[in-house]
């Protein structure tokens, strides 16, 4: 492994260990929590669909709206500054509080606040700065960082945290528990918050007609923090302006659901600053009814700091309808296992942190951690304004790449017909280019697989391209599956007898490699009467698009769309066996295909076992596909695992699509108990697991399925898995073999 | 009101496991006896004829609000379907009494029932922000899970318990 890479590794295994099992731990419980949460929402998509149109309109008539707002808050009293970047923002801040000759400032939790550091300005000011926030109030006397952008510390543990306290205050009676603990740090904050001289907060929103900004919280901090000194400033970023007080419904039904998994958080606060309570002077014995607001003082900053110029770039635009509700860290296999402190630049943690830091930091930031989005889109679904998450994280990717110096590239010249220019990584073209290497592969198998698994070959593979050593790399076949298909005939079910008629796309993994499912898919498909074609497409272009050379996976885009539109036009449909394939002409493509075109081959593209399910549900008999006590030679090959009892692992991007319950229906029509795993990636995603630096971590994400599989329920079942990468990381993870589920469909003989 | 969204309401807060009371004008001050600990602060009811009993502070100081272990203010809605109450923040003193205290006793008229958040940020637009005010949509305690596992009463009340009113009169302005 080269050094750099060995670096990275070794960082990544440290926060493996020291992090990986609280940050585990509490994301996958938001996570299950938000599905169990928005399950409760009788409209769950027409309230994202809603968030999504207000925050469109929203940026769009930003200009706009920053003014309405400005003329709102001003009309109440308050006083709005729009600071072009952080120093400007810190400057006024300072300033304010010296006007006040502020000693204390009081602060609740504000990912903005973070992105500026004003806490730093104001602490060279000579100002006392505390976070009133719990997460963050320990992250300050620790001195770290954020590792999520909801909940702060959850990499931090309950010891560590007693430890934390016993250390920086040595009190009489040291707190333990969680309930002390948290009674400790109330007792102390609410001292500090009793005399501070101004309080700070984000905000989650600001409506542009009334001035009125919305605080998502749970502890009440910032209810105080707005409360008790009277003097307010709220920073926020200027993309979280919206019209209208009502227009904030779907996003309070949303936030905390998205997040956390909680219906809604404890306190939603509605604030019109500067508010009408009467200050709050401890020791003073004026009745608050007599004390009166006329003291108050409130600021908003607006933030730029890139924001105006994200607006202008086409694709970074979606990033400021993030309301940052932490879903796609918490959705996010990667970022289960690393948090926030491998996963995220200088502020911002999870997927959607490529945009924010690309946009606010620049792209050097974003490169840091860019390559841990994986593409696997379970955020996708998560995201309350449905932002394409994974698209901005490839786009970012591929900026990344053109802004890269060139490497001298001889190893993969000649395999890299790309469309890119010099200066791509070379382990980036390597897996980009995939496609290429296989045709090549099954040209000289099985001589190709010999030398591949040759020792030093495979030292040279990584040190120079980061291949891990640990993978077992794919095995080449010789005769590819278009071949086979056009040695035996072509359809074994003539056109003029045929129900109907399909084009089984051969994707680069089914045709050079694992062809014996594609032969599966081919007889299970003529079983039930279909006419099946299998001629020679061009790959999908999702092995360039995961490395983010954008350009190469258009040019496929448009190649297989050529090959594919003449079948399309005589009504054939067009099946898919590797999901990752499908996904791309499901998702992918609608960035790169003509509007007609891009939809006439979503609409008439199905995953292999979604079509069986089509099928049978049209009057195909179930009785011709082979079912559990037809499935005999396959027991033996598994080592006597049960042949009616299955683990079944559904690809990530095919349950993006809503195409994992096909594949078990189809497989419990048949007659089999069908287990699925909870697990939302793998951990392999295509080529991420293969590369050296990020072996220790695509393990460590595999972790929970083979918990699940090896327990006690799942140690006998045969594994089955719809996707590539999945198969080969079952099989690493779990010493069993697994099969795609359509190879336990073809009927004998 | 249908007794329907009552249901909701009910459902909704015993899966807060946030306690609740019904009564009436009459029955106010007794029903308070029983859930408040004293000393008990509170800011006074906007409606007509519901007055809180002798022994609650209703004009207090903030070392009052500080030194009290209940806090009793009027809600302006309650939101059916999360179990929230609507606290609109007055210029007596309704947001420290009721974030301070242990306990927070939110008062509800029971014809201010809405069913879900629709209704309520409409309410919200019409009566608080569009008149320059400000509230707080409250649901259950005050909770962090920021020391290891989830705790009650982080900053604000460890628990709350609504009365409903039943019978107060249904014209009156809630704020
Ligand atoms: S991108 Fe979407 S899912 Fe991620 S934090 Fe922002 S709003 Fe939430």
């Amino acid at each position: 492994m080269s050094t750099s890479r060995e670096a990275k590794a070794e960082r990544i295994r440290h926060l493996l260990e020291t992090e990986g099992d609280a940050v585990g731990q509490n994301t996958r419980g938001f996570n299950t929590g938000r599905y169990e949460s928005v399950a409760d929402l009788e409209d769950y998509e027409g309230l994202k669909d809603e968030a999504r149109a207000i925050k469109e309109d929203a940026i769009d008539r930003l200009p706009e709206l920053i003014d309405d707002l400005t003329e709102a808050v001003e009309a109440n009293g308050g006083t709005v500054y729009l600071a072009s970047d952080a120093a400007d923002a810190n400057r006024y801040v300072r300033e304010v509080c010296e006007s006040k000759d502020a000693d204390r400032v009081v602060k609740s939790k504000s990912m903005t606040s973070e992105e500026l550091e004003v806490n730093d300005e104001l602490q060279s000011a000579g100002m006392d700065v505390v976070e009133t926030d719990l997460g963050e109030w320990v992250l300050q006397l620790a001195d770290e960082a954020p590792s999520h952008i909801v909940a702060p510390a959850i990499h931090k543990s309950r010891e560590g945290i007693a430890e934390l306290f016993r250390e920086t205050f040595d009190p009489e009676d040291p707190p333990e528990t969680a309930e002390e603990l948290t009674m400790f740090a109330r007792e102390r904050l609410g001292e500090l918050i009793a005399d501070a001289d101004v309080g700070m907060t984000g905000a989650n929103f600001l409506t542009a007609d009334t001035g009125t900004m919305a605080l998502v919280t749970s502890e009440g901090n910032a209810r105080k923090s707005a409360l008790v000194p009277d003097t307010h400033v709220a920073v926020a970023g200027v993309e979280k302006v919206i019209p209208s007080v009502e227009d904030l419904q779907p996003f309070v039904e949303l936030i905390g659901r998205s997040g956390t998994g909680q219906d809604i958080t404890s306190y939603v606060s509605l604030l019109t600053p500067p508010v009408n309570s009467p200050t709050v002077d401890f020791g003073d014995d004026t009745p608050l009814a007599d004390a009166g607001s006329d003291d108050r003082e409130f600021h908003l900053v607006l933030v730029d700091n890139g924001r105006m110029t994200m607006r202008e770039d086409d694709q970074l635009k979606e990033t400021l309808y993030c309301i940052r509700c932490s879903a796609c860290a918490n959705s996010c296999g990667n970022f289960q296992s690393v948090g926030g402190h491998a996963f995220g630049g200088e502020t911002y943690s999870g997927g959607i942190a490529t945009g924010w830091e690309a946009g606010i930091e620049g792209e050097a930031v974003a490169a840091e951690f860019n390559d841990l989005c994986t593409g696997c889109s379970r955020c996708v679904d998560a995201c309350p304004v449905k932002i394409d998450i994974p698209w901005i994280n490839t786009v970012v990717r591929d900026r990344i790449n053109r802004g890269e110096s060139g490497e001298f590239d001889w190893l993969v010249e000649g395999l890299t017909p790309d469309a890119e220019p010099g200066g791509v990584d070379l382990q980036k073209r390597f897996f980009g280019n995939f496609a290429t290497l296989a045709k090549l592969g099954s040209a000289t198998a099985p001589l190709s697989n010999r030398l591949a698994d040759l020792g030093p070959v495979r030292s040279l593979l990584d040190r120079t391209l980061g291949i891990d050593e640990r993978r077992d790399l794919p095995e080449f076949q010789r005769e590819t599956l278009v071949d086979w298909f056009r040695a035996r005939g072509g359809s074994h079910v003539p056109r003029h007898e045929a129900d109907r008629e399909a084009l089984l796309y051969p994707d680069t993994y089914t045709n050079h490699i694992d062809t014996s499912r594609g032969k599966a898919a081919v007889r299970t498909l003529e079983a039930l009467g279909v006419h099946v074609t299998v001629p020679s497409v061009p790959a999908s272009g999702r092995a360039p698009l995961s490395q983010g050379m954008v350009a190469t996976a258009e040019e496929r885009a448009h190649e297989v769309f050529s090959a594919l539109a003449e079948p399309l036009d005589e009504g054939r449909d067009v099946v898919v066996v590797e999901p990752s394939a499908l996904a791309m002409f499901h998702r992918e493509y609608e960035q790169f295909l003509a509007p007609a075109s891009f939809e006439r081959l979503r609409d008439n593209s199905y995953e292999v076992l979604e079509y069986v399910f089509g099928l049978l549900s049209n009057g195909a008999e179930v009785d011709q596909l082979a079912g559990p006590s037809t499935d005999r030679t396959s027991a033996v090959a598994d080592g006597g695992a049960s042949t009616d009892r299955l683990a079944y692992h559904a690809h990530c991007q095919q349950r993006t699509l809503g195409l994992a319950e096909h594949t078990v229906a189809v497989l419990e029509a048949v007659g089999y108990d069908v287990r699925t795993s909870e697990t939302e990636c793998c951990g392999m995603a295509g080529s991420f697991g293969y590369k050296s630096e990020y072996y220790d971590l695509s393990m460590d994400v595999g972790e929970p399925l083979r918990e699940q599989f090896g327990d006690e329920d799942g140690r006998d079942r045969r594994v089955v898995a719809s996707g590539t990468s999945c198969l080969e990381q079952l099989d690493a993870l779990l010493s069993r073999d697994a099969t795609h589920p359509v190879e336990l469909l073809v009927p004998d003989g | 009101m249908t007794s329907g969204t009552v249901a909701t309401f009910e459902e909704s807060l015993e899966r807060l496991e946030v306690g609740w009371t019904h009564t009436d004008a009459a029955g106010l001050a007794g029903t308070l006896r029983t859930v408040c600990d004293d000393p008990t602060v509170g800011t006074p009811l906007p409606w007509a004829d519901v007055t809180l009993p002798d022994w609650v502070e209703d004009d207090p100081t903030a070392d009052d609000v500080r030194a009290a272990a209940t806090g009793v203010t009027a809600a302006g809605i309650g939101i059916a379907d999360y179990g929230s109450v609507v606290l609109p923040s007055t210029d007596d003193g309704s947001e420290p009494v009721s974030l301070y205290p242990e306990t927070h006793v939110p008062v509800l008229r029971r014809s201010d029932l809405v069913e879900g958040m629709p209704e309520a940020f409409s309410w919200l637009a019409e009566n608080v922000s569009g008149e320059g005010g400000s509230a707080i949509v409250a649901t259950g305690p005050s909770a962090t899970a920021d020391m290891g596992e989830l705790v009650k009463g982080a900053h604000g009340p460890k628990a709350v318990h609504v009365v409903v009113l039943d019978d107060a009169d249904e014209t009156e302005d809630p704020r």
